[in-house]
This record gives C-alpha cells, sequence and structure tokens, in this order.
C-alpha cells in the first residue's frame, strides 16, 4: 500500500516536473502574445478601452460592494489554463501531495460509484454506497482557478442510479443533475473552481439522506493560488454515521434502517467509514516535533461533530474549511454536518492521541475513535507523565477503621481463594497477558518490535532473552525507572537508553511483563501487582526531579 | 404434409390452451374485487382491480389522484426463456442484429450468443434490455407494458392489503432489497409471496420498465432535499428509489438489474 503511494508520488512529481516546463514555456508564448496584441492596438483603442474599464470597474463595485477582496467572483471570470492533467485522487487517510503548479489548469477528475458489501465493525457487515470503493470516498485536491472536468461512472454491478453533488461546485445542485447516472452509465460535466476551501461532495439522489447515510461522501480541496502553509504530515478523516436495523455490534449482513435515520438515532458513529479504522495498525502516524494537518470533513448524514483531538490543542483551525486561519489554540472544533475544517497542530510529546467526537457517547458506545500515533523521545518539560500515585481512601475508610479492616479481610480471602484455584490462577494469567499486551502494543513495541526481537546493536531484544528472564525484579525496576549502561544480551553488548516508564500503574507494568516473559519463546511465571508495588516504593524521588 | 400437420399441432395446443384457461380461470381466486371478472384471464396473468392511485409527486398542473381502470397484469417478469422465444421468432431483436439506436451495448450481456445462455437462468428475469426491446416484446404478445400509475397501484399491494404502504414489516422488507448486494446470478422468478392481486415479484428482484417511465424525467433536477418539496409522502423510500431509478433512464438503456413485465387492458 505505501511502497503503491510512494510509487504514485515519484511519477507525480515526475508529472510535475514536465509539467512545471511546459507551463512556464506556455506562459511566455502567452505572455508574449498578449504584448504584441496590446501594442498593435496601443494607438487606435486605448482611449475607448480605458474608459470602457473604468465603466466596468463601477459597476462591478456598485454591485457587490461587501465581496472579500480576494474573492475570485467579484472580478470576471479568468477562463484561460494552461496544460491539462489527471487528477491524483487518495483513499482516506492519505492525502494527495500539495500541488507545486504557479497556474490554473485543466484537470479531469474520474470517480468510479461503486456498491460494496465491507465491514463496518468487527463482525458486522454493510452494504456500503461508495465514492471510489471506501468510506469516505477518494480525496481529490485541486487548484483555485483549474477547469474541472468531471467524470461520473455508476459502475454496472449498482442497484441504484447516483450523481455527485460537490459543495466546490457553483452553479445549480453542486453538479448534481449533470451527474445523475443510471448503472452501467457514464456522466461528465465542467466547473470552474472559483472559490478555494476544504469541500464535502456527497450523493444527491433522493431519498438523499439515504444515500448520504450509505456513505456517499467525501472531500474535495481547492487549494489557494498561493498555497498551504507546509507541514510534515497531511490526514484525511471523514466523520460519518449509520443506521443499522440491529444493535451496534450486532453481527451479520446489516441493513439501513429509515425509522432510526429520520428520528437521527444513530447506530454507529464512526470515522473514516467503520469501528476502528484509524486505531492499531491503521493508526495515523507522526514523529516528535512534527507539524501535523487533518483535513476533517462530516458526511453526517444528521449529526454535527464536535471534533477534538485528546492531549492536543490545534494551534490553528480553518473554520468550516474556508481558508483564512481563523482561530488560535482551539481544543474542540465545531465540524456541521456537509461540512469540513482543517486543523493543525506540531506533535510535542511522544504517545497515542485519541481522535474523538467530543459528543462522547458517540465515541465510546457507537465508534467515534481514531488514533494519531507520535514516536520520538519524550518531553518531560511539556509532560512528566505520573508522578505520584498514592492511596488515597477517604475519609469513610481511613487504615484501622472498621470498614477498612472489613474490606482488607474480604480482600485477603479473595485472594486465598484465587491462589488455591489453580484454574482461576491460570486464568488471571491469561487475563494478564492478555492485557499486557495491549499494554505492550501501545508503548514498547515501537523500540522492541512487535516480534520483541529489538533492533540490532541500538534495542536489546526480549525474544529469548537471557538478560530479561534472569532477573524479575531487575525488569520491573528497569521498567519504573528506565535504564542506562552496557548491558549483555544474549552474548552481545548493548549500550543504550531505555526511557522511564513509570506513568504505568503497578498493574500495567505486572500485565506487560507477565506479556513479555511468557511470549517471543519465553516462559516463566506471572508478575502481580503485590511484586511492583514495594519495588516501586524503594525508587528515589520521581525521576523529572533530576533533570531540574 | 407439413403443413397438415403443424395444423395438427396447432389444433391440438389451441385444445389445450383452451383447457388451461378454463382450469385457471376457475381455479384463481378473485380477490380484493367482490365480483367475477366478466371474461377468462388471461395466462399467467392477474386481474388488478381499478381504484385511485395517488401519485408520489404532485406536479403542477398534474393531479392529486389517478384513477385506475382495472387490467390485466403479469404474475411474473418476463424470463430469460420467454424472451429468447420473442427474439427467435424477431431476428432483428437478437444480440447480432439489434440497432444500437434501439438497444445500447450491453444488450443482452449476459446471454452468450444469439439465443445462447446457461441454462440454469431460464426462468430468471431477463435483464440487459432496452426499452424499445420491452415494448416490442409486449406487441408481439398482443400486450403493453404497465403505466408507471398502473404498475406503482399494483405493487403498493402487500400480500395482505391492497393498499401496502400503512404496512411497516412489507416496507421494510421491501427497504432490506436495497441494503443487500447484488447477486452475480438473479434468482428465478416466483420466489417471493404473492400480494393481494395474486402478482409476485414486483419488489426484491429487479427494477422494471413501465410503459410512461420517461414522466419521472425531470426528477434528475430535483437533486438533494429537493425532490422531498413536492412529494405526497417524503417517507416512502422504496418509491423514491424507484422514480429516481426510473429518471435515470434512457429509452436505449440496459442495466443488469432491469426487466420488465407486461400488462393489458380488459377491453371493457
Amino acid at each position: 500500500m505505501s511502497g503503491a503511494f510512494r510509487a504514485n508520488d515519484k511519477k507525480y512529481s515526475e508529472m510535475n516536473k514536465g509539467r512545471l516546463q511546459t507551463s512556464s514555456n506556455s506562459f511566455d508564448y502567452y505572455g508574449k502574445k498578449i504584448t504584441a496584441y496590446s501594442m498593435k492596438r496601443q494607438k487606435q483603442g486605448m482611449t475607448a478601452v480605458l474608459a470602457l474599464m473604468s465603466m466596468a470597474a463601477q459597476l462591478v463595485a456598485a454591485d457587490a460592494p461587501a465581496k472579500p477582496p480576494n474573492s475570485a467572483s467579484a472580478k470576471p471570470i479568468d477562463v484561460s489554463v494552461t496544460g491539462e492533467e489527471a487528477a491524483l485522487v487518495t483513499q482516506a487517510p492519505k492525502v494527495p501531495p500539495p500541488l507545486k503548479r504557479s497556474h490554473p489548469t485543466k484537470v479531469s477528475v474520474t470517480l468510479e460509484v461503486r456498491e460494496v458489501m465491507k465491514r463496518l465493525s468487527d463482525g458486522v457487515d454493510y452494504v456500503f454506497w461508495t465514492f471510489g470503493g471506501d468510506v469516505p470516498g477518494s480525496f481529490i485536491r485541486i487548484r483555485e482557478g483549474d477547469l474541472v472536468e468531471f467524470h461520473l461512472n455508476n459502475h454496472p454491478k449498482s442497484k441504484m442510479p447516483h450523481n455527485i453533488d460537490l459543495h466546490a461546485v457553483t452553479g445549480p445542485g453542486g453538479g448534481a443533475a449533470s451527474s445523475f447516472t443510471a448503472p452501467g452509465h457514464s456522466s461528465q460535466f465542467s466547473f470552474k473552481a472559483l472559490n478555494p476551501g476544504l469541500y464535502v461532495y456527497h450523493c444527491a439522489t433522493a431519498p438523499v439522506g439515504m444515500h448520504v447515510g450509505n456513505g456517499m461522501y467525501g472531500l474535495i480541496l481547492v487549494e489557494p493560488k498561493e498555497g498551504l502553509p507546509p507541514v510534515d504530515r497531511e490526514y484525511y478523516v471523514m466523520q460519518g454515521e449509520f443506521y443499522t436495523a440491529g444493535k451496534f455490534g450486532e453481527e451479520g449482513l446489516q441493513v439501513f434502517d429509515q425509522n432510526k435515520a429520520v428520528d437521527e438515532r444513530p447506530t454507529y458513529v464512526v470515522f473514516n467509514g467503520a469501528v476502528n479504522s484509524l486505531v492499531g495498525e491503521r493508526a495515523l502516524t507522526a514523529k516528535v516535533g512534527e507539524r501535523v494537518r487533518l483535513f476533517v470533513g462530516n458526511g453526517g448524514p444528521n449529526l454535527v461533530s464536535s471534533f477534538h483531538v485528546i492531549g492536543e490543542i490545534f494551534d490553528t483551525v480553518y473554520q468550516e474549511g474556508g481558508m483564512v486561519p481563523s482561530q488560535h489554540h482551539v481544543q474542540t472544533t465545531l465540524i456541521p454536518a456537509g461540512g469540513a475544517a482543517i486543523v493543525e497542530f506540531k506533535v510535542e510529546v511522544p504517545g497515542t492521541y485519541v481522535l474523538v467526537d467530543h459528543s462522547l457517547f458517540r465515541a465510546f458506545n457507537k465508534g467515534a475513535l481514531g488514533m494519531l500515533k507520535v514516536e520520538g523521545a519524550p518531553n518531560l518539560l511539556a509532560y512528566s507523565g505520573k508522578e505520584v500515585d498514592a492511596v488515597y481512601l477517604g475519609r469513610q475508610a481511613d487504615a484501622g477503621s472498621a470498614a477498612e479492616m472489613k474490606v482488607e479481610q474480604l480482600r485477603a480471602a479473595r485472594k486465598e481463594a484465587i491462589q488455591s484455584d489453580p484454574k482461576i490462577a491460570g486464568l488471571t494469567k491469561e487475563i494478564q497477558m492478555e492485557k499486557g499486551k495491549g499494554v505492550f502494543m501501545q508503548t514498547c513495541f515501537v523500540c522492541h518490535q512487535i516480534n520483541g526481537e529489538g533492533i540490532p546493536g541500538q534495542i536489546p531484544p526480549l525474544s529469548k532473552s537471557d538478560f530479561l528472564m534472569a532477573d524479575k525484579a531487575r525488569s520491573i525496576r528497569g521498567v519504573l525507572q528506565g535504564r542506562s549502561g552496557e548491558i549483555v544480551v544474549n552474548g552481545k553488548k548493548y549500550n543504550g537508553i531505555m526511557t522511564p516508564l513509570n506513568y504505568l500503574t503497578d498493574e500495567q507494568i505486572a500485565n506487560v511483563l507477565t506479556y513479555v516473559r511468557n511470549s517471543f519463546g519465553n516462559r516463566g511465571d506471572a508478575v502481580t501487582v503485590d511484586e511492583v508495588r514495594p519495588i516501586r516504593s524503594e525508587m528515589p524521588a520521581p525521576l523529572i526531579n533530576q533533570f531540574e | 404434409m407439413t403443413s397438415h400437420r403443424v395444423n395438427k399441432i396447432q389444433r391440438f395446443g389451441a385444445a389445450l390452451m383452451m383447457l388451461l384457461l378454463v382450469g385457471m380461470a376457475s381455479q384463481t381466486p378473485v380477490q380484493g374485487t367482490g365480483q367475477r371478472p366478466s371474461q377468462p384471464l388471461p395466462p399467467g396473468m392477474a386481474l388488478i382491480p381499478g381504484g385511485i392511485y395517488k401519485p408520489l409527486f404532485r406536479r403542477a398542473n398534474g393531479p392529486n389522484e389517478i384513477s385506475i381502470r382495472k387490467f390485466y397484469l403479469d404474475i411474473f417478469p418476463v424470463t430469460n426463456e420467454q424472451f429468447r422465444e420473442f427474439v427467435r421468432a424477431n431476428p432483428r431483436w437478437r444480440r447480432s442484429q439489434v440497432k444500437r439506436v434501439a438497444a445500447d451495448d450491453l444488450y443482452l450481456k449476459h446471454w452468450s450468443g444469439d439465443l445462447l445462455f446457461d441454462e440454469k437462468i431460464k426462468n430468471a428475469p431477463v435483464t440487459f434490455v432496452s426499452y424499445y426491446a420491452a415494448n416490442a416484446y409486449a406487441q408481439w404478445r398482443s400486450k403493453r407494458l404497465a403505466t408507471v400509475a398502473e404498475w406503482e397501484y399494483a405493487a403498493a399491494a402487500s400480500p395482505t392489503r391492497a393498499d401496502g404502504k400503512n404496512d411497516p414489516a412489507f416496507q421494510k422488507q421491501i427497504l432490506a432489497w436495497h441494503s443487500s448486494p447484488s447477486p452475480d446470478i438473479l434468482p428465478n422468478v416466483g420466489a417471493s409471496r404473492a400480494n393481494i392481486f395474486g402478482v409476485q415479484d414486483l419488489h426484491g428482484l429487479v427494477w422494471e420498465w413501465t410503459g410512461d417511465f420517461y414522466t419521472a424525467l425531470g426528477m434528475a433536477e430535483e437533486f438533494c432535499g429537493g425532490s422531498a418539496k413536492n412529494a405526497k409522502d417524503p417517507g416512502d423510500y422504496p418509491a423514491f428509489m424507484r422514480f429516481g431509478f426510473r429518471s435515470s433512464l434512457k429509452m436505449d438503456y440496459t442495466v443488469h438489474n432491469l426487466g420488465f413485465r407486461c400488462a393489458q387492458s380488459t377491453g371493457d
């Protein structure tokens, strides 16, 4: 996938190179032509032309006093374009690279409408109606002033006719009437990209809510003439709801539920067309210090999104997808149904950042979350991690009180019961393994790798590791305090630094160590919370103080 | 000699047909009308009693109601086998000979030759036929295509009532078809439950040509929420989809899930 993208990328830049040369040539040619023309006309018509021009200017000014200064519509439409190219479109979360052209051109865009059965959640299938085979539809990137020749193909196997309404189009229906297409047919129309901005496109065939509710939406970016400020990463995220007859997570092929849709009670609220489409291996990625730009759309069809990235503050928001960087230091931005926003932020601290619709039941119960994983060295000055994890009992249960003694007794009894039942004890270890794997996949695998083999010469292996298995307490200490200095693992020397992970709870440390001590060819006993706790308490003052 | 044998066969066939007709007329329960049809039912057709159809869209000068005279409607959509008979008898409708103005390039694409197809599909509804082809077939059978009003009126009936629009289970079932993927091979006709008039497969198998489908044209202009403004019942999603589908068609189009069935006037 990424290979293909890179190949495209290369092809694109080559195309671009060629195009830039052509364009400068033709610009020269054009320029000369214009000069020759005006010189010839200079003497005879100058006065008349000037008079006409000033009249026209007055008319325009009188007609449109409130137009914004950069609006192309205040001026007569410049229809001239140079060259011709096919637009590069991408599947979410990828975004086509910034356009390097400094002139408008004729761009041909082709989208194929397909009705496809795909995964909505684990074990849940749905027949999505799509622009390009995926939800959201392909990301289209063009430049202000481009003349777009749009081709909409409706796959021969489609059940329904479809069309497209691009909010980037100026004209009735945004292209909907011109692009109405029966299954197995193709439509073409053209438009001039007059206004820069980030726009939603969607199907507008009746019943529209159902077409959109089945996934027919995507984003088109009309880059302003001067381009967008450069950033390190760009991603495409689009929210949308699904209304299924079955409850959230009910397995099998789910059908569209009209009543839920009309009542605006979605079963699923998701980013990029499915639950967990931006989670785990599919998470967005960035490195510490990079600037990230998210093109965020909301297909709806009903809900307005309160878009938030947990643990980040948007440095800049282009509200509603307009081209004015309208706000700085924003926590949550509102994205209307059928609207978009551009958010930019610099990532300072490594870790996992969760993208949510901050209408939280949607995130927690209906799927509206994604992840951005940021790799890099910790920045303890920006964020310390957990510094204190002390017991707080509150007033009701002071140590030694009757209530607390009773609780302690019950705990001890339960522990004894568990330990005396080997089946439960075994089960506990399995649960620890499962939970520990989760911690590993969020925290450790970046360095030690998914298979635990580390990186030769830099990161020591955990797999079949003599060093790891030799001393349980040393491992616990290592996780809590970090380690540095030379060590020998499986006969090879390593001299790196492991950062302290003291923000993990005792339970998380016990679980993750149980996991690594019983994975990657290792076999060992479980690590319990009771083993972690005393080692944490013997630790010196929190590490952050050592940096001061 | 040959003609003599043919005559004999024809006479035998006619006698058999008569028997069949009488049999069908006596067996077919007369539902919904409360009165016996004045003539025997044409074979393979059901009687749709007259009534009132309320169009989904009210045009500026259009009527609120259309009265439907009683008519006959094919019980099933036309099958590949039936269409092959037509093509055999009318060579100009063969795949290799059909004029491009009468059908687009996909005409009978699912057949393997002029008269050949996988025998498994012989009882499946014929698709990839243009409006012109469907019309020609109907004329050859001395029938016609139903009007949009007639078709919608007959299709509004659920298995238990003439007006199925208020039957949520029926509506849900129709919507479920739109939410399921298109099968590679269409199932045979006759799998669904008959509606109260005795007609089957009006929903859930294929879209169907209607005689004046082009009256739905113009809906393409009513994009987005706009199409709801003139609609009688914006909640009737299946009807919206049928009108949407019809309005996307042109007369020479052929589509993988678009077939047809025939209607006939009763003559009284």
